[in-house]
């Protein structure tokens, strides 16, 4: 592994971002807009806004992230990129780490917009700091990064790609908490969802949100972190240099 | 001399069909070797085996004296894929500074690979937005960064006007007089004239490996792709 390397895949792959305004305009509008429906929805003091709002802000870059890596490295396979990539003194671990910061950074800005515009405009609330929520945030970028780079290596088009978000993202939105607490879901459910990431990243998130920081909250990061290395090499593994 | 790409009853199986059932060939160090056939002949598997991205069933591929793939040559072969793999949302330079920086080459290896490819004027262009020959350039140029001892190039003039196709030609010379090796394909023929040695394809065997000289002796006619035909009704 080379930081030299990493860096030169991490700076293209902001390159290649840069030459594409309109998806980095959306990366940062739609949570906006979608934390400002939340709030016009239900109300600025409403329990419901307040509950939701920084799961939200927390998980979207999560999902944001997850599909735009994905269909990235897609391309990448698609367009001979990754044939070439692998002739060359390159780790694979270079590339996807290079792929992971790159998102990460974008992921900082869009996070910290959307903090901006909750905490600042719209009156979200959290016990704990906000800052935080903006850490998370960025942790579950990275998530979604490696695990939209894993997937990435199941699709054969654009198309397929695509639909691995709600097939991969949904169910674990779905169980994570949000929606129902997980003491009262179905024992078989809470146990599926047991093993799902996002499940522990709405956790950490919900308990910044109640400063309940203690030690449910470091073992859901460390889950989170731990989540993001197994993603990583498990994309490593489906990096073949040698292909049919 | 020694042989700067020696293969060695290659097998190469594709999606359940034996694309080379056992190719054995030897490419000449500091030369420009071509690997001429029609579509389909096998020439892009056995330069991604040469390479070392494509999945081999059995023999063996030696590169500059290692065996083909191995991470010591990723810094001396150099390689162009048929179908050009540069980053289309990035400029000329975007993409060969990007392979400099992995390559960790200095900055003025990318001028001097865009000005071996004639790109001076499009260097801020974004790829997309050049002609399919264009973009084949930039793909050569970002396979000649760093001065590859081994440069293997898959159709590089396809589609080419032919000025441009003669100074390419000149440029792979010019390289191979540097004591570079160039193994270079193509489907038309009448690039084999251009090339010191010839290696001829056909449904995955190896027809001839010969000079074109040696090639006209052995069939007597002129024309290479005269001489081809007789090969392959000689070997039917």
């Amino acid at each position: 592994m080379s930081p030299r390397v990493t860096a030169a895949v991490a700076r293209r792959v902001l390159e290649q971002l840069r030459r594409d305004p309109r998806t980095i305009a959306l990366i940062i509008a739609v949570p906006c807009v979608l934390e400002f429906l939340l709030q016009q929805l239900f109300g600025r003091n409403s329990p419901v806004f307040q509950k939701v709002g920084a799961p939200l802000l927390g998980l979207f870059p999560f999902i944001a992230m997850f599909l735009v890596t994905s269909i990235t490295m897609l391309r990448e396979r698609t367009t001979g990129t990754l044939e070439r990539l692998m002739t060359l003194p390159l780790a694979k671990v270079d590339l996807l780490a290079g792929y992971g910061i790159a998102f990460a950074l974008v992921a900082v800005v869009q996070a910290t917009l959307v903090s901006i515009l909750a905490f600042g405009l719209l009156g979200l609330n959290v016990a704990g700091p906000e800052w935080l929520v903006v850490l998370l945030a960025v942790a579950n970028a990275v998530l979604g990064s490696t695990l939209g780079l894993f997937v990435s290596a199941f699709a054969q088009t654009e198309f397929q790609a695509v639909q691995f978000m709600p097939a991969v993202v949904f169910p674990q939105l779905l169980l994570c908490g949000l929606f129902v607490a997980r003491d009262e879901m179905a024992t078989w459910m809470r146990v599926v969802s047991a093993f799902f990431p996002l499940t522990y990243a709405y956790d950490a998130l919900a308990r910044t949100a109640s400063d309940d920081l203690g030690a449910r909250f470091a073992l859901d990061v460390a889950v989170v972190l731990g989540c993001i290395v197994l993603a990583v090499v498990l994309g490593a593994a489906t990096l073949r240099r040698r292909t049919d | 001399m020694s042989a700067a790409v020696r293969a060695d009853g290659l097998h190469v199986v594709r999606g359940g069909v034996t694309v080379l059932p056992g190719l054995s060939c030897e490419v000449a160090t500091a030369s420009v070797t071509g690997l001429l056939g029609p579509s389909g002949s096998g020439k892009s598997t056995f330069l991604r085996a040469v390479v070392g991205v494509q999945r081999v069933a059995g023999g063996t591929v030696e590169v500059l004296g290692a065996p083909a793939g191995s991470s010591t040559l990723r810094r001396r072969v150099g390689y162009m894929t048929q179908a050009p793999s540069v980053y289309g949302d990035l400029t000329v330079e975007e993409n060969l500074r990007f392979f400099a920086r992995v390559l960790a080459l200095p900055r003025d290896a990318v001028a001097r690979a865009i000005a071996d490819v004639s790109l001076e004027s499009f260097t801020g262009r974004v790829v997309n937005t050049l002609s399919g020959g264009q973009r084949a350039r930039v793909s050569l140029a970002t396979a000649l960064l760093g001065s590859p001892d081994l440069l293997v190039l898959d159709e590089p003039t396809v589609g080419l006007d032919p000025v441009l196709r003669r100074d390419l030609w000149e440029l792979f010379h010019r390289i191979a007089e540097r004591g570079a090796t160039l193994l270079v394909s193509s489907h038309v023929m009448d690039e084999a004239d251009r090339c010191d040695a010839l290696l001829l394809l056909r449904d995955g065997k190896l027809l001839a490996q010969a000079t074109p000289a040696e090639l006209r002796g052995r069939t007597g006619v002129e024309q290479l792709d005269e001489a081809f035909l007789r090969l392959v009704e000689a070997a039917e």
